[in-house]
C-alpha cells in the first residue's frame, strides 16, 4: 500500500481548483453550491492523506467536523434557495439584477 | 478535560445556553408579551459581559491549550457583546415596524456572538474553523429572514455562497498548514515552523489561502464584492451587527493566526498585507464617493475602515512595535464599533417600510427638523473621517503612528490621503442634512435615539481621555497568552 | 507499477472525470449524480488511506443524505434545466486565470513530485477505527464537538425560520378561512 503523498495532494489540489472554477463560472446556484461541496471534499482528502502520512488522528477528526459543518451549511443553503425560488421562480445568479455587484 | 476547563469558557457556555433557553421560552410567551424576549436577551448579554469582564487580568487556557481566554479575547468580547446589545436595541421596534418580527432573531444573534467569542478564544485551527462557521451560519439566516422580500433573500444567498466559498479557502489553507507542520495547535505550528521542520512552500500557500478566507470575512479589497449588496439587502439592524461583529471576528482570527503562529512568515507576508491594506483604503474610499444610497455608502465606508485596520497588521513581524499595533487595532475597533452602531441607529430611524428613506436626499433637512439626531449623525461622520475631537481621530492617529514606527511611511501617507478623500462623502451627508430643505419623518423610537445619543456621547467624551482607553488596550495586549 | 498505483490511478481518473462532469453537465440532476459518484470514489480512497470510519461517514452523510437532499431540492423546484444557453458568467476572466493556475499546478506537480516522495504507508488498523475516533472525539476534542452541536442547532432553527413562514402569505386559502 505505498503511494507517494504527492499524488494525494495533487489529486486534492485538482479537485479544489475544479471546485473554484465551478463556483465562478456556473450560473445555477445549486450547481455553484455543489462546486462548494467539491472544494470541501478536496480539503477533506488532504486531511485524511496527511492523517495517514503522519499517523495522526487529528486529520480524520477534522474531517468529521467538516462533514458536520457541511451538513449544517447545506440545510441553511438549500432552505435559502427554496425560498428564493418560491419568490422569483429562478435561481439563476445572473438574473439577480435587484442588486448590482 | 476537567470541570475547570469548562469554567474557563463560562461566558460562552452561558451565552449559548441562554440562546437555547430564549428559543424555548419564547414559545410559551403569549403574543401580547413578546417584549419579554428582547428583555431576556439583554439580560443574557449583560450577564455574559459581566462574566467575561471578571476574567480580565487573569489569562487562562483550557482544553490542553485549545482555547485561551486572555486580555485580547476579553477586549474583543466586550466589543461583540456591546454591539449585540446595540443590535437588540436597534431591532426591537424596527422589526415590528417592518412587519418582520421574529423572536428567533434574538436567539440567532446570541449564537452568532458565541461564535465570535469562541473565535477570539481559539488557539487551535480546528476551533478557528468551527467558530467561523458558528458565527457565520446565523448571519446567513439573519441576512435573509425578511421573507417575501427579494432583496433580502438575494443578499442572504449571495452572502451564503461567498461565505461558504471563503470557508472553503480557510479549510484548504488549514489542510495545507496541517500537512506542512503536522499540527493544528497554533503554538505548535509556530514552533514547527521555527524549527524549520515544516514544508515551507506548502505552509506559505496554506497561509495565503487563510488570508484570502479571512479577507472575505473582513471585506478587504479584492474580496469585498459581496459586502455592498449584502449590506444593502439585509435588514438594517442585521447589517449594523454584521458590519461590526463579523469584521472584528475576522480581525481576531487574523491576529491570532498570523501574529501568534506565523511570525516567521512576516518577511513574505508584510508586503502582501501592505498591498491589501493600501488597495482596500483606496478602493473603498473612492467607490464610496459615487454612492447615493446611505446603506451602500456605509458599506464602502466599512470596506475603507477594513483597510485602515489592516494597516495594524503590516508591521506584525516586528516585535518592537507589535504590542503597539495590536493595541492600536483594538482601540480603532472600539471607536469603529461606537461610531458605526450610532450611525446605523440614525439610518434606521430615517428608514421607512419597503426600502424607502435610504437615499441621501431623504436626509435633507434632518439637522434642523431633528437637531439631536442630526448632531449625532454629524459626530459619527466626523469621527469616521478622523477629525478631532472624536474617538475616530485618535483611532487613526494611533494606527498611523504605529505604521510610522514600523517604517511604513508610504502606507501612513496613503491612509492620510484617503482620509481626506473620505471627508468629501462623509461631509456631503452633513451638508445635505443641514443645507438642503426637507421635512424628513423619523421613526418614533426611543431605543434608537438612546443608542444614537449614547454612542455620540461616548465618541466625544472618550476622545478627551484617549490615553486611558489606549492603556486598557495595551493592558489587554500584554495579557496575550 | 504496483497494483496500488493502478488502483489509485483508476480512482483518481474517476474522481477528476466526475468532478469535470459535475462542472460541465447542463442538467443539475446529472451534476448531482456525478458528485455522488465523486464522493463515493473519494470514500474508497479513504479506505486505502486507513480511515474506514471516515469513509463510511462520507458515504452515509455526504453521498447519502447531503446529495439526496440536493436531488430532492432540484426535483422539488424543477430547477434541473438551466434557462437558455449556459453562457459563462462575468467572472470568466477569473476562471481563465484559475485555469492557467491549474495548468501551472499540473506542471509543478510533474516537476516536484520528487519532493514529497515519502510514501503514505498503511497506518495501523487501530488508527482510524471507530473506537479510536470516538475516544478522541470525546476526550481531546470535546469542546469542538460541542461547538458542532451548536452549529447544527443553529442550522436547524435557521432552515425552519427561512422556510416555515413563507408558506403563510403564499396560501390564499388560509387567509380566506381566517
Amino acid at each position: 500500500m505505498m503511494m507517494p503523498l504527492a499524488y494525494y495532494v495533487g489529486l486534492s489540489a485538482i479537485m479544489f481548483v475544479l471546485g473554484i472554477i465551478g463556483v465562478l463560472v456556473r450560473r445555477n446556484a445549486l450547481v455553484v453550491f455543489m462546486s462548494l461541496e467539491l472544494m470541501f471534499n478536496a480539503a477533506n482528502l488532504l486531511f485524511v492523506a496527511f492523517s495517514a502520512y503522519f499517523q495522526l488522528l487529528t486529520g480524520q477528526i477534522f474531517v468529521f467536523f467538516v462533514m458536520t459543518v457541511a451538513a449544517a451549511e447545506v440545510a441553511v443553503g438549500l432552505a435559502l434557495m427554496v425560498e428564493i425560488f418560491r419568490t422569483k421562480h429562478s435561481i439563476d445568479l445572473d438574473q439577480m439584477s435587484e442588486m448590482k455587484g | 478535560m476537567t470541570a475547570m476547563d469548562w469554567l474557563v469558557i463560562l461566558p460562552v457556555l452561558v451565552l449559548s445556553g441562554w440562546a437555547l433557553t430564549v428559543l424555548l421560552v419564547d414559545l410559551w410567551i403569549p403574543a401580547k408579551y413578546k417584549f419579554i424576549t428582547p428583555l431576556l436577551t439583554v439580560l443574557g448579554l449583560v450577564v455574559t459581559l459581566g462574566l467575561s469582564l471578571s476574567k480580565f487580568g487573569n489569562p487562562q487556557s483550557a482544553f490542553n491549550g485549545m482555547v485561551v481566554v486572555d486580555g485580547f479575547a476579553i477586549f474583543l468580547d466586550f466589543i461583540f457583546l456591546v454591539s449585540g446589545l446595540g443590535a437588540v436595541a436597534l431591532a426591537y421596534r424596527y422589526l415590528r415596524r417592518m412587519g418582520i418580527e421574529r423572536c428567533e432573531y434574538y436567539s440567532l444573534l446570541m449564537f452568532s456572538i458565541s461564535g465570535m467569542m469562541l473565535m477570539t478564544y481559539a488557539n487551535d485551527l480546528i476551533m478557528v474553523f468551527l467558530a467561523l462557521e458558528l458565527l457565520s451560519i446565523p448571519l446567513y439566516v439573519l441576512a435573509g429572514f425578511v421573507r417575501m422580500e427579494v432583496r433580502s433573500e438575494e443578499a442572504a444567498l449571495k452572502y451564503f455562497l461567498l461565505g461558504a466559498f471563503s470557508s472553503g479557502f480557510v479549510l484548504y489553507g488549514i489542510g495545507l498548514i496541517f500537512g506542512a507542520t503536522s499540527h493544528t495547535e497554533l503554538p505548535a505550528v509556530a514552533a514547527a515552523v521555527g524549527k524549520s521542520s515544516a514544508n515551507l512552500p506548502m505552509f506559505i500557500v496554506g497561509a495565503a489561502l487563510l488570508l484570502v478566507g479571512f479577507g472575505f470575512k473582513q471585506a478587504a479589497v479584492p474580496f469585498h464584492m459581496w459586502s455592498p449588496d449584502v449590506y444593502q439587502g439585509a435588514p438594517s439592524s442585521v447589517t449594523a451587527f454584521m458590519s461590526i461583529g463579523a469584521k472584528a471576528a475576522g480581525f481576531a482570527a487574523l491576529m491570532r493566526v498570523f501574529v501568534a503562529a506565523f511570525p516567521s512568515l512576516s518577511a513574505d507576508m508584510s508586503w502582501v498585507l501592505w498591498a491589501l491594506s493600501a488597495l482596500t483604503m483606496i478602493a473603498g474610499n473612492v467607490i464610496a464617493i459615487a454612492q447615493t444610497n446611505i446603506k451602500r455608502l456605509l458599506a464602502y465606508s466599512s470596506i475603507a475602515q477594513t483597510g485602515y485596520l489592516l494597516m495594524a497588521f503590516v508591521p506584525y513581524g516586528n516585535n518592537q512595535v507589535l504590542g503597539d499595533t495590536v493595541a492600536a487595532m483594538l482601540f480603532y475597533l472600539l471607536a469603529y464599533m461606537l461610531t458605526t452602531l450610532g450611525a446605523w441607529a440614525v439610518i434606521i430611524a430615517v428608514e421607512k417600510n419597503g426600502g424607502e428613506g435610504l437615499e441621501l436626499k431623504d436626509y435633507a433637512g434632518l439637522g434642523r427638523r431633528h437637531p439631536l439626531l442630526g448632531a449625532a449623525m454629524t459626530i459619527f461622520m466626523v469621527s469616521l473621517i478622523g477629525v478631532p475631537p472624536t474617538l475616530g481621530f485618535w483611532g487613526k492617529f494611533y494606527l498611523f503612528r504605529t505604521a510610522l514606527e514600523g517604517g511604513f511611511v508610504w502606507l501612513a501617507l496613503i491612509g492620510l490621503l484617503t482620509s481626506l478623500v473620505s471627508a468629501y462623502y462623509y461631509l456631503r451627508v452633513v451638508v445635505i442634512m443641514y443645507m438642503q430643505a426637507g421635512e424628513p419623518e423619523t421613526a418614533d423610537d426611543l431605543w434608537l435615539r438612546l443608542v444614537a445619543l449614547t454612542c455620540a456621547a461616548a465618541v466625544v467624551l472618550l476622545a478627551f481621555m484617549p490615553g486611558s482607553v489606549l492603556s486598557l488596550a495595551v493592558r489587554a495586549v500584554l495579557q496575550i497568552l | 507499477m504496483t497494483p496500488v498505483m493502478v488502483v489509485f490511478g483508476l480512482l483518481g481518473v474517476v474522481v477528476i472525470l466526475t468532478a469535470l462532469g459535475m462542472l460541465l453537465s447542463r442538467n443539475a440532476i446529472y451534476s448531482a449524480l456525478f458528485l455522488v459518484l465523486n464522493f463515493a470514489t473519494v470514500a474508497v480512497l479513504y479506505i486505502i488511506l486507513g480511515a474506514p470510519f471516515i469513509s463510511l461517514v462520507q458515504i452515509t452523510v455526504y453521498a447519502g443524505s447531503i446529495m439526496v437532499m440536493f436531488l430532492f431540492v432540484i426535483m422539488l423546484l424543477g430547477a434541473e434545466r438551466l434557462p437558455g444557453s449556459d453562457r459563462l458568467r462575468r467572472q470568466r476572466w477569473i476562471a481563465a486565470i484559475l485555469g492557467l493556475v491549474f495548468v501551472a499546478q499540473v506542471i509543478l506537480f510533474i516537476f516536484f513530485r520528487g519532493q514529497l516522495t515519502a510514501p503514505v504507508g498503511t497506518p495501523p488498523a487501530t488508527l482510524g477505527s471507530p473506537q479510536a475516533v470516538g475516544t478522541t472525539l470525546f476526550t481531546t476534542y470535546a469542546l469542538p464537538f460541542e461547538v458542532t452541536g451548536a452549529i447544527l442547532v443553529v442550522a436547524t432553527v435557521g432552515a425552519i425560520l427561512l422556510t416555515r413562514g413563507a408558506a403563510l402569505p403564499y396560501s390564499p386559502i388560509r387567509k380566506e378561512e381566517k
